[in-house]
C-alpha cells in the first residue's frame, strides 16, 4: 500500500525537482549563452541560441581586461596558501593527535577558538599590522591571512584523523629506530591522504573565491586576484554585456569544472562540520 | 614530558639510559611540529582579534590611534546623529535577512530534502545540480544577478514581460522596498543547496528501524515526518540556523558587489559589514573615516556572534546526547 502510494506522488515529486534543476540551471546558461552573442543580440535575444558561435568576447576578456593575470593571482596565492595550511595543519595534527604532553588539551582549544572567530571583525589590526610588516598590496599579505584563517579547520580534521590510527604503528617504527621526521613523513602522513583532501576542498573554494581581503590590501591592479579584477573589470566595461557575460562565464568555468568532476567531494568536503561522518 | 600516546592501562615504557636527551629530544620535535602552526595562527588570527577589541577603548585621528577613551566610542555609537541611525537601520536589514533567509532559503530546503529523501529517480544528479551555485564565487552570482535584474535589459523584467506581466516588472534593486528583498533572493539562490544537503543527510541517518515501526503504528506520511523525522533532525535544524546566523550577521559581498558599500538606494540595503567597512576605510564620497566606532561596531558584532554560537554549541550537546 505504501508503495502503490508512494508511487502515485512520483510525478508530483519530479515535477518539483526539474522545476528547482531549472531555476539553478538557466541562469548559468543563460550566462554561457550570453557569452557567445553580441550586446546587441544580448538585449534582443536573451534567452534564445546565439546567431553565430563567436569567440572574441573571450579572448577580448583574457588579454584586453587582463582575466590571465588575474588568473594567475588567484592560482599562486590559492596554492601557495593551501599548501602552507596542509603541511603546518598535519604538522600540528600530528603533534596533537599524537603525543601526550602538558598543554596538549589547551593548544587544541585554542586552534579550536578559530573555528569561532569571525577574523574580518579584526580587519583594522590585520591592516596595521600588515602594513607594518610592509606586507600591503603583495600576494603575501593573502597567502598568510588564508593559511592562517585556515588552520583551525585543518588542525580540527587532522586531529581527529591522527588520534584514530593504531598506536602500533608509530611505536613499531620508533623501536626500529626511524627518526621523528621520517615516521611522520612516511608512516603517518600517507595514512591521514583522505583527510587532507577534505581539508583541501574545504578550504580551496572559500579561497579561490574570496573578496574581502584583496579589497582590503591589494591595491596595484597587476596584484589582484580574480573576484577582485571582476569589480574593477564590471566598472571597465559595464556598457558592453557581451563583455561582461565572457567575464563570468570564464571566470566560473575553472571552479564548474573542477565541481562537476569532482562532485562528491566537494559536496562532503564543503558541508565537513555541518554534516557528521 | 612528551610521550607518545599510549592506550590507557598499559605500562609505563622501560627507563632508558638515554631517557633525558630523549626528552629534550621530543620536545624540539614538538616545538617543530606545532612552532610554526602555532606564530602564524597567533600573529594573524588572535592578535588582530584582540586587538581589534582593545582598539574600540582608544581615540583615533585617522590610521593614528590616541589615548585611552573608555566607553566613549560606544556612547558616540548609541547616541550621537548620524551614527545611532545608522546603526539602527543596519542592523535591522541583518535581522531582515536572517528571518527571510530562514524562511525562504531553509524552508525550500527542508522541502527539497524531504523530497530527495525518499529516493526519487534522479536523486544523484538532483543533488549535484542544487549544490553547484554553492560553489560558485559571491562576486560572480552577484554580477550575474545585477545583470539580470537590471530594469531595461534584464532577463527578468522581460520574461515578466513575456508572460504578459510586465506591469510587475521594476527596478528591482533601484526600488528601496524591493532592493533587500532582491538581494536577500539572490542569496538563497546561491545557497539554497547548502541547508539542502545537511537536512537530507540528517533525514537519510534516521535508523530505517523507526520509519518502519512508525508505518508498523498506522502513522501517515505527514505525522513520520512531524514525530519521527523532525525530532532526530534537531542537531541539523541546530547547525543550519546557526550558520545562517552567522551568514547573514556577516553579510558583506553580495550588497557590496550588487549596490556598492554606501547600500543604496537610500542605504535600504545597508548592513553592519558595510557600515563597519565604511567607518574603518572611508566613505567614498566624503572620506569620513572613524576607526574608533567602527571598532565598537566589531566589538558588538563580535559579542553577538560568540554568544549565539555558544548557545547553539551547548543546545548541538544537549541534544545530542539526547538522542544517544
Amino acid at each position: 500500500m505504501s508503495d502503490a502510494r508512494r508511487l502515485s506522488w512520483q510525478p508530483l515529486i519530479q515535477f518539483v525537482l526539474v522545476a528547482n534543476a531549472v531555476l539553478v540551471l538557466a541562469p548559468m546558461l543563460i550566462m554561457g549563452l550570453s557569452a557567445f552573442k553580441t550586446t546587441r543580440e544580448i538585449f534582443q535575444n536573451p534567452f534564445g541560441w546565439p546567431a553565430v558561435w563567436r569567440l572574441e568576447n573571450f579572448s577580448r576578456v583574457w588579454v584586453e581586461a587582463r582575466f590571465a593575470l588575474y588568473f594567475r593571482n588567484s592560482v599562486i596565492v590559492t596554492a601557495a596558501a593551501i599548501l602552507i595550511i596542509l603541511a603546518l595543519g598535519a604538522m600540528a595534527g600530528y603533534a596533537l593527535g599524537r603525543f601526550r604532553f602538558k598543554g596538549n588539551d589547551l593548544l587544541y582549544l585554542y586552534f579550536l577558538s578559530g573555528l569561532m572567530l569571525p577574523i574580518r571583525l579584526g580587519i583594522i589590526p590585520l591592516f596595521i599590522l600588515m602594513r607594518d610588516l610592509r606586507l600591503l598590496d603583495t600576494l603575501w599579505s593573502l597567502i598568510l591571512i588564508y593559511a592562517a584563517s585556515g588552520l583551525p579547520s585543518a588542525v580540527f580534521i587532522l586531529t581527529g584523523f591522527f588520534r584514530t590510527l593504531p598506536t602500533d604503528l608509530d611505536s613499531a617504527a620508533r623501536i626500529d629506530g626511524a627518526g621523528e621526521w621520517l615516521i611522520f613523513r612516511r608512516v603517518m602522513l600517507p595514512l591521514v591522504r583522505p583527510a587532507l583532501v577534505i581539508v583541501l576542498i574545504y578550504n580551496v573554494i572559500p579561497i579561490w573565491n574570496d573578496f574581502f581581503f584583496p579589497l582590503v590590501f591589494i591595491q596595484s591592479d597587476r596584484l589582484k586576484t580574480l573576484p577582485l579584477g571582476m569589480t574593477a573589470f564590471f566598472g571597465q566595461y559595464y556598457t558592453d554585456w557581451a563583455v561582461l557575460f565572457a567575464g563570468l562565464t570564464l571566470a566560473a568555468l575553472p571552479v564548474i569544472t573542477l565541481y562537476v568532476l569532482l562532485s562528491q567531494h566537494f559536496i562532503r568536503g564543503l558541508t565537513a562540520g555541518a554534516v557528521k561522518g | 614530558m612528551a610521550q607518545p600516546l599510549a592506550p590507557a592501562g598499559l605500562p609505563a615504557r622501560p627507563l632508558r639510559p638515554s631517557r633525558l636527551s630523549l626528552r629534550a629530544g621530543r620536545r624540539l620535535w614538538l616545538l617543530f611540529f606545532l612552532g610554526p602552526a602555532t606564530l602564524l595562527f597567533a600573529l594573524f588570527m588572535t592578535y588582530p582579534i584582540l586587538s581589534a577589541l582593545a582598539f574600540s577603548f582608544y581615540g583615533w585621528e585617522g590610521i593614528g590611534r590616541r589615548g585611552f577613551v573608555g566607553l566613549a566610542n560606544f556612547v558616540r555609537l548609541f547616541a550621537t546623529f548620524p551614527y545611532s541611525q545608522l546603526l539602527a537601520n543596519a542592523f535591522w536589514h541583518n535581522v531582515l535577512v536572517f528571518i527571510l533567509t530562514m524562511l525562504v532559503q531553509n524552508i525550500t530546503a527542508l522541502g527539497l530534502a524531504l523530497l530527495l529523501a525518499r529516493g526519487p529517480w534522479g536523486t544523484k544528479v538532483y543533488r549535484v545540480i542544487f549544490f553547484l551555485p554553492v560553489t560558485l564565487s559571491l562576486v560572480i552570482v552577484g554580477f550575474l544577478w545585477a545583470l539580470f535584474l537590471n530594469p531595461i535589459f534584464g532577463i527578468v523584467n522581460k520574461l515578466l514581460a513575456e508572460i504578459g506581466a510586465a506591469a510587475l516588472g521594476r527596478a528591482w534593486l533601484g526600488d528601496p522596498q524591493t532592493a533587500l528583498i532582491a538581494l536577500i533572493l539572490v542569496n538563497a539562490w546561491r545557497w539554497v543547496g547548502f541547508p539542502t544537503i545537511v537536512f537530507l543527510a540528517g533525514i537519510n541517518a534516521v535508523p530505517d528501524e523507526y520509519l518502519e515501526a512508525a508505518r508498523i503504528d498506522g502513522a501517515g506520511e505527514w505525522q513520520t515526518i512531524r514525530h519521527v523525522i523532525f525530532p532526530l533532525l534537531a542537531p541539523a535544524v541546530t547547525i543550519i540556523v546557526l550558520l545562517t546566523f552567522i551568514g547573514s550577521f556577516n553579510w558583506f559581498e553580495l550588497p557590496y558587489v550588487m549596490q556598492g558599500v554606501a547600500g543604496p538606494p537610500n542605504r535600504a540595503t545597508d548592513v553592519l559589514s558595510l557600515f563597519f567597512y565604511r567607518l574603518a576605510f572611508g566613505e567614498v564620497d566624503t572620506g569620513l573615516q572613524d576607526i574608533g566606532i567602527g571598532s565598537a561596531i566589531a566589538v558588538l558584532m563580535f559579542v553577538l556572534l560568540v554568544a549565539v554560537s555558544a548557545v547553539a554549541a551547548v543546545l548541538l550537546r544537549r541534544r545530542e546526547v539526547e538522542m544517544a
